[in-house]
């Protein structure tokens, strides 16, 4: 099976191939460039291995949660190349990216995955190590950090990953028992299992569903009054 | 040579195959009215959004409609600005990606370009040189085309676009969004010579524009004629005048005049200045009757002739994408892989073919 997976939801830019059970990946954090790098870094991860597109399998795409732009670019070039080459895709979320690299570098059991969504929130997923995949305990939420509740969140005994842990670590690490972890941001590397798990078990779309999961749905625009 | 088209520069997304041969095949338009008329105005976020939903679902569809297989593709043209930034990123990306996938050369496309060529898409073309008066809800612009890619802006507003000016009137008078072709269509039962608004900038010599006082002339008789109008609904005071729609009318009716006049004092200056007979109209206002008429007498007057594109051609659209970039393709056709969205982007940095 051959797999590309990309991923453009956050500060970071990063592009991985899963060639017949060999894996290479590009990983860059060049914010505000990824429109510029995404697709010249596909095509060199493409043609490093000798591959060409339309010899995928398949294309996987960090679905969010993330920087609402990056998650669309990330997206849509993902639609514009499987449209293009009749391939499937799946979508992963950027919290279970992280969470499955703790699980890969730290054998993680529980994994608590946060990123610092702005306007002083976090988007925030819970994850357990259930075979070696990173599953979703509780839905992904966006909320500001000081209104998680010990009650509501199990969170003791964590492995921690993502920006959303740096940017509010006293906060969050005063309150909770955690071991927090280097993983800051989403490689598309570790989207890969979770990727091929999908494929293998036919969770794949057509092109056009590939769609973004921002998370942060409730937005605050101002609707005319009676609307 | 066959290019498809991808506009989502503001809140329509539009996809287009146009043949350098056999013409237009296939155009389709999404617009995104609905989404935004609760907010009263365009939702950058909210069209972002709704782009990376229909854009491929259509690029399907003009090539069903066509009967079009990716063969048979020679290019890509996407919008590339000026425009929403995040709106335009979409449409690059999947563009981009798709000249990528299918291995052909893509060509960002100057979204005002694309307006001042769409005439081209009819049967009775205009030849250069010409003056184009592009009027939307985004720009007004006077430009001199000497030929594709050779433009010189002769004026452009200084402050709101005429069809912002149009929507934003067309707000204070309790219409939905966009207003502008409802206030167009309530000026109709309007009493001419009841209101006069200023001609701005017609007193002085130059081909700029200004448009936003004309909208607080119009704020100033509602508030004065005591009709209060709020959000869509308008709620009147009890001791409001009788003839409020009547009024209404009047009012829409003074405001079309004053924008219409001034435009056509303008552009009389233009054909004046520069000896040039050809007019082209584009952009949504380009669609408003009252201008295509008053711009077709001050043509005649002046023995030149006025162009403009077919009502849907008026407003964004991927057909005039397709056909600027069909225009472009052999010369910028680029396969650089970077995606290229420019939010700002003079029209007089293009350069010539």
């Amino acid at each position: 099976m051959k797999i590309l997976a990309v991923d453009a939801a956050t500060e970071a830019c990063s592009v991985a191939l899963y060639n017949d059970g060999e894996i290479s990946s590009i990983f860059e954090i060049c914010p505000q460039q990824h429109s510029q790098k995404l697709l010249p870094f596909i095509e060199k991860i493409l043609s490093d291995s000798g591959i060409k597109l339309d010899q995928l399998d398949g294309i996987a795409y960090g679905q969010g949660p993330g920087s609402f732009t990056g998650v669309r670019i990330g997206v849509s070039v993902t639609q514009g190349l499987a449209f293009g080459a009749d391939l499937p895709v799946v979508g992963v979320s950027n919290l279970a990216i992280m969470a499955q690299q703790a699980i890969e570098q730290h054998d993680a059991e529980s994994i608590v995955a946060a990123i610092d969504a702005r306007m002083s929130e976090i988007y925030l997923g819970c994850y357990k190590n259930v075979n070696g995949f990173a599953q979703l305990i509780n839905n992904e939420i966006a909320i500001k950090p000081e209104l998680l509740r010990k009650e509501d969140f199990d969170l003791n005994n964590s492995v921690s990953v993502g920006t959303g842990w740096t940017s509010y670590n006293q906060l969050l690490t005063s309150s909770f028992d955690v071991k927090v972890t280097d993983i800051e941001l989403p490689n598309a590397k570790y989207m890969l299992p979770l990727a091929l798990d999908a494929f293998n078990k036919g969770l794949s779309v057509t092109a056009e569903f590939a769609q973004p999961n921002y998370v942060r749905d409730e937005v605050s625009w101002k609707k005319l009054p009676g609307r | 040579m066959l290019i498809l088209g991808i506009e989502s520069s503001c809140d329509e997304t539009g996809i287009a195959l146009f043949d350098t041969n056999k013409g237009l095949l296939a155009h389709e338009l999404y617009s995104q009215i609905d989404v935004h008329a609760d907010y009263g105005g365009v939702v950058p976020e909210l069209a972002s959004r709704d782009h990376v939903r229909k854009t491929i679902p259509l690029i399907k569809k003009v090539m069903a409609d066509a009967n079009i297989a990716k063969d048979d593709i020679d290019g890509i043209a996407y919008t590339s600005g000026p425009g929403l930034v995040g709106a335009l990123m979409v449409g690059a990306c999947i563009g981009r990606s798709l000249a990528f996938a299918w291995d052909i050369p893509a060509v960002p496309v100057h979204h005002m370009e694309g307006h001042l060529l769409a005439p081209m898409l009819e049967d009775d073309t205009p030849a250069f040189p010409f003056i184009a008066l592009l009027v939307s809800g985004g720009h007004t612009q006077l430009v001199e085309v000497k030929a594709i890619g050779d433009y010189q802006i002769l004026g452009e507003s200084i402050d709101d676009a005429a069809g912002e000016a149009f929507d934003k009137t067309a707000k204070l008078l309790g219409l939905d969004y966009p207003g502008g072709p409802m206030l167009a269509k309530l000026a109709e039962s309007g009493t001419p010579g009841v209101y006069k608004f200023p001609r701005p900038m017609t007193d002085r010599p130059g081909l700029d524009f200004s448009f936003s006082g004309l909208k607080t002339a119009a704020a100033n008789v509602i508030r004065s004629e005591g009709i209060i109008l709020a959000g869509s609904k308008s709620t009147q005071n009890e001791d409001a005048p009788e003839n409020v729609e009547q009024i209404k009318a009047d009012i829409a009716y003074a405001f079309q005049e004053a924008v219409v006049d001034t435009i056509a004092i303008k552009c009389r200056r233009a054909v004046e200045q520069t000896g040039i007979k050809t007019l082209v109209i584009a952009g949504g206002v380009s669609a408003n009757t009252e201008l295509r008429n008053k711009l077709a007498k001050l043509m005649e007057k002046h023995k030149g002739q006025v162009y403009y594109p077919r009502h849907e051609f008026c407003t964004d659209n991927g057909a005039m994408i397709a056909y600027a970039g069909a225009q472009r393709l052999q010369k910028y056709g680029d396969r650089d892989l970077l995606i290229k969205a420019r939010p700002r982007w003079s029209i007089e940095e293009l350069p010539a073919i």
